[in-house]
This record gives structure tokens, C-alpha cells and sequence, in this order.
């Protein structure tokens, strides 16, 4: 019996091991085939593909400075916007809605996490732009548009349409996990901070700086990894224009749209080949960005807990 | 004596394998496979429908996958025929491993449209004015460039959003050529391919990318296929051609276009038909092709797939108008008729 038992544990172990390995050896495996493809365009362009930005497929000059530009500033424009609203929502259902609004709300919530990214794409285009464009972009760029960030004409699609959708594609993760963070803080705490005369919000901003700063900051990684790589919708809103602005309001472009848009009819070795590389650029980016988050988290967690 | 089961299940489930495909792709209908350019695809899936139903025995899968993956699929032989609505280059067939026949199954045109309140189709562009708008170079509407051709057009001086393609496509390889060969300055500057390296303007992707868009921007214009501008009721633009007459798209300008390049239509018909000589000819428009390699490997496959193009060729193109697909001209069908004769299986004629 006891033997069984024992034969049963060593298969279950290594089966799941061999899981586990598999997931290492893919992402070896994706690493590897991105770098061998990407090999013509590293050696014809080296360093300078990631600091020109010049995309020019007729002459098969290729650069992706202005994707690079384009994924990192829609993304942190969307994890700007999604952090208040995923965080203050979170705090909001969990501490001050009555029964009846909880459950709609966080239903509603997962079922916008649920929705296809192309359809969040058409939507942008039919309805999202229209709305930013004439009751945002266009007051705010008679008022303000001296400021380096608005300047410029109003087309619609641009830079700051992307960062709203993709701050509404990623709400509902930051949204679910601030929430799952928000509960594991013990009640008797919440209670302790209350009978010593805190106010709510005191009660909050204690409980959260002592307890779910690295969950939400987790979240928010989570968030930035959607964002980073969301690929259909935001080719749908960005305007797909390789240009370097800081405007918010002019088109920009993304590492993820570029693919998708190019790919399928790329014909040329070279044109291939500076497609996978910024495929790989992306891939790298996303590494650093993780590795950067936990690094921060490390450094977070004993400053908060000496405080 | 584990081991020897393992052996012996493994022989056993080959022996089933060869026992299940091979008398079954014997008898079984023959699969014709194909892969390439997304724009005739409506036009083809009715084909392979119509074909297969009144041909049983013979079945088609096609995978639209855009024009450059076709090349690529035919090049490396994993598909039976290609499709492309740009002809190879010189430098693509020489990577073949052999000759390849270009065979033109329906004409594409694209429209130039444009959101102006109040003015509807019909708007005269010369090809300088289209140029220049492209190339940034006209960026207000009421510019004297377009207003002198369009004296009732009531052109306010608000600014041009210029839209085009963001995704790599059929359509703007039609267009690039076009401008590519009347205007100078933008063969120099920007050239000619299926994506470019726009100057100025939105990328939207696909036709209902560009079409939202303009659809939605006052002030827009750029470019679609005919059928789409047509199905979406969009205002177009009637383009100058080369005899000076301002032509609006529609599916028999199209065809004079493709009637107008026949007398010169070269033997493998790898032709350009943007700016088509012609009084009537609607100036923006290109062929889409099949590839099919003239020496065939299977001939029971290289029969069907020849018997087909006579077919698609004769009452396949009566097909084409209803779908918005200009049907190709006759005299250009003798000539493909000609060609098809060349499709062979180890030097014999499928025909």
C-alpha cells in the first residue's frame, strides 16, 4: 500500500516537473527561433535599429525607434488612467458598496475583461474616438493647445485614443486583483485603526500602505503586460503613423500593430527579418519591464514593512 | 516484454494509418489547395462552390492569407496553386523551382472617396492634385489645384486629412503604382509597394479601417476597393485619365481599362493596367492573378486545376460583375486561353 502510495508521488512529481519544463523550453524555444529569424536584419542594421527611425519598406530601410516610442507611451498613458480607476473601484466595492451594487459591478467588470480585443477596436473607432475627439481633444486643444502635449491638429486616432482603450481593456484585471489584495487584509485590523477613531479613509490609507501597495503594484504590472502587447485594438485607434511627437493628440505606432499590420504581406527576406526583430525587440521589452517590476517590489517590500 | 508491446502497438497503429489515408485518397473526392491574396477571395470562394457542385470529385481549400503569403506558399510548394494581386517580381520567380504562369481571374479598381459635407461623388481630381495631396503637398481643400476643376463644388478651406492603408495590401500596391507613374516626385520620394513610407496622413487598417475613418473625419480622403466605397455608398472621386477625361470608378470603366491594356497585355501577363490608355478607362486599377507552375507533379491535380481555370475563365467570370469584381476583357481570355494550354504533366499538355 505504502509502496503504491510512493510510486504514485514520484510520477505525480516528476509529470509535474516535465510541465514545468515545458513551459521553460517554449519560451527557450520562442527566444531562439526570434533571434535566428531576426538575424539579417541585426547584422545590416545592428544598434541602429533600435535608435533610427526611419521604416521604410520600399527601400528596405528599416528602424523601430518611433514602435518603441509608440508601445511604451500608449502603455503607460493606459496604466496612468486604469490604476486610479482599477484601485479606486476596487477599494470602493470592497469597503463602501452595499450588497445589491457588489455583485453587478464585478460582474460587469470581468465580463469587460472578457470581450474580444477586436471588438474593442471597432468600438474605438465607432464610438470612443468620435466621442474623445469632439468632447475632449478638440475643447482641450482650443484652450490648451500651446502646451507641447495637446499641440497640434485633432484627427481622431492618435496616441492618448489608444492610451484610453487600453486603460479600459486593462481596468478590469487591476480591478479583480486590487480586489483579491484588498480582502486579504485581516478585518481585525480594519477594525483595530476604526476603534482607535480613524476615519475611513484613514482606515484605508493605513491598511493599504502597510499591506497592498506590492499586491496593487503587482496588478499593475499585470495591467502594463496586456498593454504592452494588446495588439488589434490599439492598431485600430493609434492612427499607425511611425512618427516621434510628444503630442498626445498626433498618431502614433506600436511594435505589436506594425506586425500585425506588415506581416501577412511582407515578401522581402530583409522585410521579414526587421518584422521578427521587433518582434524580439517586444519580447526583451516585456522581460525587462517584469524583471524591473520585481526588482521594485523587492526593494518595496522591507521599506514599507519598517516603516 | 513491456518494450515489445510498445513496438508492437506502435507498428500496428502505422499499419492502420497507411490502412486509413491511402485507399481513402484514391477514392475519395481530390483537394485542390490554394493560398493567397484576401481581396478576390468572395469572387474565388463562389468559384470553388459553384465548380465542386457541378464537378463532384473535386474539392478547393483556399486560405486567404494576403498575396505575399500565396508567394511564399507557392515558392515552397506546400499549396497547388497561388493568388496574388501583385505579379511577382523577376527577383521572386527566380527563387522558383520552376516556371510559373500568371493567370488573371478579375479586374480590382480602387476608389479615391472623400468626406466633404455637401459635396457627393463625382469630385474632378487631377492626377498632380492627387499626387500632391498625397505628398502633403495640398492640404486645404479650397487649394486653386483642385477648386478650378470643380467650379459648382462649394470647397470650404478647412484642412485635408489624408487616410490610407496601415496594413501591407493589394490596394495600396494599386495605388502606389499609380501614383508612382504620374508623378515624378513621388517615384522619388516614396515609390511603389504593398506598404510605403507614407509623408503625410492616417493609417487605418483594412478597407473599414480607412473607411471609418474617413467616414467619420470631416475634411478625409482615402482610398478603398471599388466594392467596398460601392457596398458602403461612399462619395469617390472622379480621377483625369490619361486622355484627359475625368472618369468616376464603377465596374465598366474598369473593364475598358483592362480592354484599353490588351492590345500590349505581354505574353505572361504580368501588366500594369494603372493608367490604362482609353477615352472611357478608369485610371486606378490592377488585375489579380492565379500562380500555377507550367510543369505540374500530380496529374490528376494539374487536370482538375486546368480544367478548373478554362472553367473560371469562361462561365466562371459571368460571376464576377454581381460580386463588383470587373470581369476580364475577351480578348484577353483568348489569350490566357493560349496560355493554359501550356500547363503540362512531364511535358504533356493538361489541357
Amino acid at each position: 500500500m505504502k509502496v503504491g502510495a510512493n510510486i504514485k508521488d514520484f510520477l505525480f512529481e516528476k509529470t509535474t516537473a516535465l510541465f514545468a519544463l515545458c513551459v521553460l523550453g517554449l519560451t527557450l524555444l520562442l527566444f531562439a527561433l526570434l533571434i535566428r529569424e531576426s538575424l539579417p536584419a541585426i547584422r545590416k542594421f545592428g544598434v541602429t535599429f533600435v535608435t533610427n527611425s526611419t521604416w521604410d519598406p520600399v527601400l528596405e530601410e528599416f528602424a523601430a525607434l518611433p514602435f518603441l516610442y509608440g508601445t511604451l507611451v500608449s502603455s503607460f498613458l493606459a496604466i496612468l488612467i486604469a490604476v486610479p480607476l482599477g484601485v479606486g473601484s476596487a477599494i470602493f466595492i470592497n469597503e463602501f458598496a452595499p450588497g445589491w451594487l457588489k455583485t453587478p459591478i464585478s460582474f460587469l467588470a470581468e465580463l469587460l475583461a472578457a470581450i474580444p480585443s477586436v471588438i474593442y477596436g471597432l468600438w474605438g473607432i465607432f464610438v470612443l474616438v468620435p466621442i474623445l475627439r469632439d468632447n475632449f481633444m478638440k475643447p482641450v486643444s482650443r484652450a490648451l493647445g500651446w502646451i507641447p502635449l495637446f499641440q497640434g491638429p485633432v484627427y481622431g486616432p492618435s496616441m492618448l485614443a489608444a492610451g484610453v482603450l487600453l486603460a479600459i481593456m486593462v481596468v478590469p484585471f487591476i480591478l479583480s486583483v486590487s480586489r483579491e489584495v484588498l480582502a486579504t487584509v485581516p478585518q481585525v485590523q480594519k477594525e483595530a485603526v476604526l476603534s482607535l477613531g480613524g476615519t475611513h479613509w484613514e482606515m484605508i490609507r493605513i491598511v493599504i500602505g502597510q499591506h497592498c501597495i506590492p499586491g496593487i503594484f503587482g496588478a499593475t504590472i499585470l495591467g502594463l503586460g496586456r498593454a504592452l502587447g494588446e495588439t488589434m485594438a490599439v492598431t485600430m485607434v493609434i492612427g499607425n503613423r511611425p512618427d516621434i511627437v510628444l503630442s498626445l493628440f498626433q498618431p502614433g505606432y506600436s511594435m505589436a500593430a506594425v506586425i500585425a499590420n506588415e506581416f501577412t504581406e511582407a515578401t522581402g527576406d530583409l522585410y521579414l527579418s526587421a518584422l521578427v526583430e521587433i518582434g524580439l525587440v517586444l519580447f526583451l521589452l516585456t522581460i525587462v519591464v517584469n524583471l524591473a517590476a520585481k526588482w521594485i517590489l523587492t526593494r518595496m517590500v522591507p521599506g514599507r514593512a519598517g516603516r | 516484454m513491456k518494450k515489445r508491446f510498445g513496438l508492437g502497438l506502435a507498428l500496428f497503429g502505422i499499419a492502420v494509418w497507411f490502412a486509413g489515408t491511402n485507399p481513402a485518397r484514391a477514392a475519395g473526392p481530390l483537394t485542390v489547395t490554394g493560398a493567397g491574396a484576401t481581396f478576390p477571395y468572395p469572387l474565388y470562394s463562389k468559384w470553388f462552390y459553384e465548380y465542386s457542385n457541378s464537378h463532384p470529385g473535386v474539392n478547393f481549400n483556399y486560405q486567404s492569407i494576403g498575396s505575399g503569403g500565396g508567394i511564399r506558399q507557392i515558392t515552397a510548394g506546400t499549396v497547388d496553386f497561388g493568388a496574388s494581386d501583385a505579379p511577382m517580381t523577376d527577383e521572386e520567380m527566380a527563387k522558383l523551382p520552376g516556371p510559373i504562369l500568371h493567370i488573371p481571374t478579375a479586374i480590382g479598381a480602387v476608389a479615391v472617396v472623400y468626406h466633404l459635407g455637401g459635396v457627393g461623388s463625382g469630385l474632378r481630381l487631377t492626377p498632380d492634385a492627387l499626387a500632391e495631396i498625397f505628398l502633403g503637398k495640398i492640404t486645404k481643400w479650397n487649394d486653386p489645384k483642385i477648386a478650378s476643376h470643380n467650379p459648382g463644388a462649394k470647397l470650404a478651406g478647412s484642412d485635408i486629412v489624408l487616410v490610407h492603408r496601415s496594413d501591407g495590401s493589394g490596394t495600396t500596391d494599386i495605388f502606389t503604382n499609380y501614383l508612382n507613374t504620374v508623378s515624378a516626385e513621388w517615384k522619388e520620394k516614396v515609390g511603389r509597394g504593398k506598404s510605403v513610407n507614407w509623408p503625410v496622413g492616417l493609417g487605418g487598417k483594412g478597407n473599414e479601417g480607412v473607411s471609418g475613418v474617413v467616414k467619420q473625419t470631416p475634411g478625409a480622403i482615402g482610398y478603398v476597393e471599388l466594392a467596398y466605397a460601392t457596398q458602403n455608398r461612399m462619395a469617390m472621386a472622379a480621377l483625369r485619365n490619361r486622355e484627359g477625361h475625368f472618369v468616376l470608378p464603377s465596374l465598366e470603366s474598369t473593364s475598358e481599362a483592362a480592354a484599353g491594356a490588351a492590345k500590349t497585355m505581354p505574353a505572361d501577363f504580368r501588366v500594369s493596367l494603372v493608367d490604362a490608355p482609353g477615352k472611357d478607362s478608369y485610371p486606378v486599377c490592377g488585375l489579380t492573378w492565379l500562380l500555377v507552375y507550367r510543369d505540374q507533379r500530380d496529374e490528376a491535380k494539374g487536370k482538375a486545376l486546368v480544367s478548373f481555370l478554362a472553367w473560371a475563365m469562361h462561365d466562371g467570370q459571368k460571376r464576377n460583375a454581381p460580386l463588383l469584381y470587373a470581369p476580364i476583357p475577351k480578348t484577353v481570355v483568348e489569350k490566357v486561353d493560349i496560355a493554359l494550354k501550356q500547363i503540362r504533366y512531364k511535358g504533356k499538355s493538361l489541357y
